[in-house]
């Protein structure tokens, strides 16, 4: 059978310094993936390195049969791979329809339909009291949300989260945490980047915990938590 | 089709009406003469917008596309008799061709290196035409016999060539094309992740804006008869001029080159029947005064004020999308 | 052989007092981040101061020099704080406008210089302006010879100011990161002015060293914001090394094009060897030194 998504021995260097060590692991399709690690640990590099805005140092990744490493970055889109940016970028002077309206060009020419299927998007993302803002004036969680729904918008089968909930007030984390469910009950499998663990433990399915580019744990939620390399890694020497 | 929409094209009728009765109450050659400049300057900065104001990639050698189009009138009649009004076919394709291998080597770079490299590129073109003395008569220019020299004719010519550009521009920037354009002037990965390959888009935004260009580089030959690379290669008072035109009138949006260019062309011929020889000395306070205090032109300007006093959200500073999400 | 090393040694001459201006532009391209197209303005204008010193009061150029280097370091510092600073709080859809308010500062200063010397050509003669020295067959002109030595001179002091003062690393730190200079106490608005007011002065200095050479003319700054350029590239941006290796490398090419090539296509081959650079070898010099000790 060929599986879902997967990435076989993913290795990236800088220079003299390796980001991504030897990562292999796969996501079935519905999952909620989730990786978490320390500051710096790789987690950014991996999503830049599936979504091909790096090349791969070497190693395979796989998504649908298809073998993505060689593709130049905006087919990745095409395949069915969202992405959201860990450092927001929303198009500053675009309206939050016309963000949206840029990702749902991918499959239609028509600005009818383009804009028919961005507001229902709009609409299951909650953005719509915001529709006619322009991007740059929205506060950090609408902009956050605005990302999804840009992403949704190229209709991906694979949407690439990066902290989506960093920065946000607990409440806001909630609708975060609401939303990326209701996405995932639209048949969208998501893989999740997260540092906050709490976050993680309650939606993931299954979590890769990785440290300075390696695999520390990968399994359910609670298998991970209890590990100890992971515990050390978030807590200190002391805690293990 | 929404009544704001309708209102749009209602104004763009009435304005062209205007234009086209205006030979009619203004008869004085010199202002004719100011009015096909203004349309000139119009054609090429709304060729400029497109891909500097929408697409973000700010060229600072459009003197290039402008001067071979140019050339391309001049030298068909030099060289094989023509009448130069062959070029008006000729040049913008001319144009856009000289394009093509333009946009592969200068979009591999990003932001002040691109407008450098363009800078470069604008120069090489002069240096070039000024050097290849058999093909292009070098520094002494060419000169051509106009036959027909009616003010009135150009005027509608240029107006014809102008109207073209912006329909042309307008339906560009307001379908698919247009989002995608402004989506790698606003944030070039963010595009890149919805799949829009920003290389060919920034192509598909140079080529237009070469090829029109070019046509109202053809078209200035036709009417002034007489270039040299100096005029039409020139760096600062072609392509920087067109950049200044275009900030003037409003970045991005599609009245702003045309605004520009008539209030520019206008000032410019002011100061130098009223200051004399500090005519250029007033002209560069301004255009510092307009860099510093209103960077987004005339158009963006108003826009914020506008938002200032009626703190309305649709309006969005230097159009962008706004006009299109109005719709 | 002898025209050859003769020309090559001009060019090396030469090559210095352009690195000297180019220091002036990767200095202030490196702690502000913008593309200054009024820097050959800058020259222009201290040329001009110390014309002026030495036709009105009898300064000679080398001291007149000083002059203008105060003069410009003042102007520097006024177009920094009122106009090119003011830009960080306006909204532009289009960032290049920094560069834009670059080339009307040039378009103000060229008029206005033309305004009170018309476009005239003028030159500066001094009783040293055209001895020569005789050196195994080559001719070698004193005022260039001077220039190149004061030129070194004054990139060495440079060198001592950034690396000892507290001032100079402020000026390095900020260019490294500003974000990071601006945590750790420094005043970065009085940085950037002081950078771009040495930045002109620097500039002043490699102009008034090249008057006794070059015709003065109003437009002659669009001459030296090129060069500068090339060089800057050339050299790797922010680097005062890689300038005047960008420096020597642009005179001597200059001298050898003017020599063996035709004075038409020299300025081609210029352009084409700046694009190639930017194209290819986007970090100057100095990267093909890093790959080289990697």
């Amino acid at each position: 059978m060929v599986k879902f998504f997967e990435a076989k021995n993913v290795v990236k260097r800088f220079g003299g310094l390796t980001a991504v060590n030897n990562l292999s692991f796969t996501v079935s399709q519905g999952e909620i993936f989730g990786i978490i690690g320390p500051n710096g640990s790789g987690k950014t590099t991996l999503f830049n390195l599936i979504s091909r805005f790096f090349p791969v140092t070497s190693g395979e990744i796989h998504f649908n049969g298809q073998q993505l490493e060689n593709l130049p970055a905006h087919k990745i889109c095409n395949q069915g791979i969202g992405r959201t940016f860990q450092v927001v970028k929303p198009l500053r002077r675009m309206t939050v329809l016309g963000n949206v309206m840029a990702g749902a060009f991918l499959h239609t020419s028509s600005m009818g339909k383009a804009r028919t299927k961005a507001e229902e998007i709009i609409d299951f993302c909650g953005l719509t009291q915001f529709k006619d803002s322009e991007a740059k004036s929205l506060p950090i969680a609408v902009r956050k949300r605005l990302e999804i729904a840009r992403a949704l918008a190229t209709e991906p089968k694979l949407l690439l989260l990066d902290e989506t909930c960093a920065g946000l007030n607990p409440r806001e984390s909630e609708q975060a945490i609401g939303l990326i469910k209701r996405i995932r009950d639209a048949g969208v499998t998501i893989i999740i980047i997260e540092h906050v663990m709490k976050v993680m433990m309650g939606i993931s399915d299954r979590i890769l915990a990785i440290n300075f580019g390696s695999q520390i744990a990968l399994g359910s939620p609670q298998e991970v938590a209890r590990h100890p390399e992971v515990i050390k890694a978030y807590l200190g020497e002391d805690h293990a | 089709m929404n009544k704001i929409k309708k209102l749009n094209w209602l104004f763009a009728l009435l304005v062209l009406l205007a234009a086209i009765a205006v030979p009619w109450v203004i008869k004085a050659p010199y202002h004719l003469h100011i009015l096909i400049l203004v349309m000139v300057w119009a054609t090429i900065g709304t060729a400029w917008n497109l891909l500097g104001g929408y697409t973000g990639q700010v060229s600072f050698g459009h003197a290039a596309f402008f001067g071979v189009g140019a050339y391309a009138a001049g030298l068909l009649n030099l060289h094989y008799g023509l009448s130069p009004w062959w070029g008006m076919a000729l040049g913008p394709v001319v144009a856009a061709l000289a394009a093509l291998p333009i946009g592969l080597i200068c979009f591999r770079l990003r932001g002040p290196y691109f407008a450098l490299a363009m800078l470069a590129l604008g120069e090489i073109f002069r240096l070039m035409f000024t050097n290849l003395t058999e093909f292009t008569n070098g520094a002494k220019g060419v000169l051509i016999m106009p036959e027909i020299t009616s003010k009135m004719f150009f005027y509608y010519v240029g107006l014809t060539v102008l109207v073209v550009t912006l329909l042309v521009t307008y339906l560009i920037v307001h379908s698919k094309i247009g989002y995608y354009l402004v989506s790698i002037r606003e944030d070039q990965d963010a595009a890149t992740s919805l799949g829009i390959p920003t290389t060919f888009y920034k192509n598909v935004a140079l080529l237009p804006s070469a090829f029109f260009t070019g046509l109202a580089g053809a078209f200035y030959m036709n009417y002034v008869a007489f270039i040299d690379p100096n005029i039409v290669f020139n760096l600062s008072n072609v392509s920087v001029m067109v950049i200044l035109v275009v900030m003037m009138g409003g970045v991005a949006t599609t009245w702003g080159p045309t605004i520009g260019a008539g209030i520019y062309i206008a000032l410019g011929e002011y100061f130098r029947a009223t200051l004399g020889s500090a005519n250029v000395l007033v002209f560069g306070i301004l255009v510092c005064l307009i860099i510093m205090f209103m960077p987004n032109g005339i158009i963006g300007g108003l826009e914020t004020l506008k938002q200032k006093f009626f703190r309305s959200g649709t309006g969005l500073p230097g159009g962008g999308n706004g006009e299109v999400l109005r719709s | 052989m002898e025209l050859l090393s003769q020309t090559i040694i001009c060019g090396i001459l030469l090559g210095g007092m352009y690195a000297l201006i180019a220091i002036g532009m990767t200095l202030i391209m490196g702690v502000m981040n913008i593309v200054n197209l009024a820097h050959g303005a800058l020259v222009m204008v201290g040329m001009y101061v110390t014309y002026v010193c030495a036709q009105e009061f009898g300064v000679d150029p080398y001291l007149g020099m000083f002059v203008a280097m105060l003069v410009l370091f003042f102007l520097g510092c006024l177009i920094q704080k009122f106009m090119i600073n003011r830009l960080v709080e306006v909204e532009s859809i289009l960032p290049e406008n920094q560069v834009l308010l670059t080339v009307g500062i040039m378009l103000v200063l060229t008029e206005g210089i033309r305004l009170i010397f018309k476009s005239d050509y003028r030159s500066v003669v001094t009783s040293y302006s055209s001895d020569t020295l005789y050196f195994s067959g080559m001719a070698i002109s004193v005022p260039m010879l001077t220039g190149f030595f004061i030129a070194m001179l004054f990139t060495f002091l440079l060198h001592l100011f950034l690396t000892r003062t507290d001032l100079g690393k402020s000026i390095r730190a900020t260019a490294q990161d500003r974000d990071a200079a601006v945590y750790m106490g420094i005043n970065a608005s009085k940085i950037t002015m002081i950078t771009f007011g040495l930045g002109a002065a620097l500039a002043a200095a490699g102009g008034s060293l090249l008057l006794p050479l070059f015709y003065l003319w109003p437009d002659i700054g669009h001459l030296f914001t090129a060069k500068s350029f090339i060089i800057t590239i050339l050299g790797g941006l922010g680097s005062t090394g890689g300038a005047i290796v960008g420096g020597l490398i642009l005179g001597i090419a200059e001298s050898l094009g003017a020599t063996y090539i035709s004075m038409g296509y020299k300025d081609v081959v210029g352009l084409v060897i700046f694009l190639l650079v930017l194209l290819f070898l986007p970090g100057g010099v100095r990267s093909l030194v890093k790959r080289w000790q990697a």
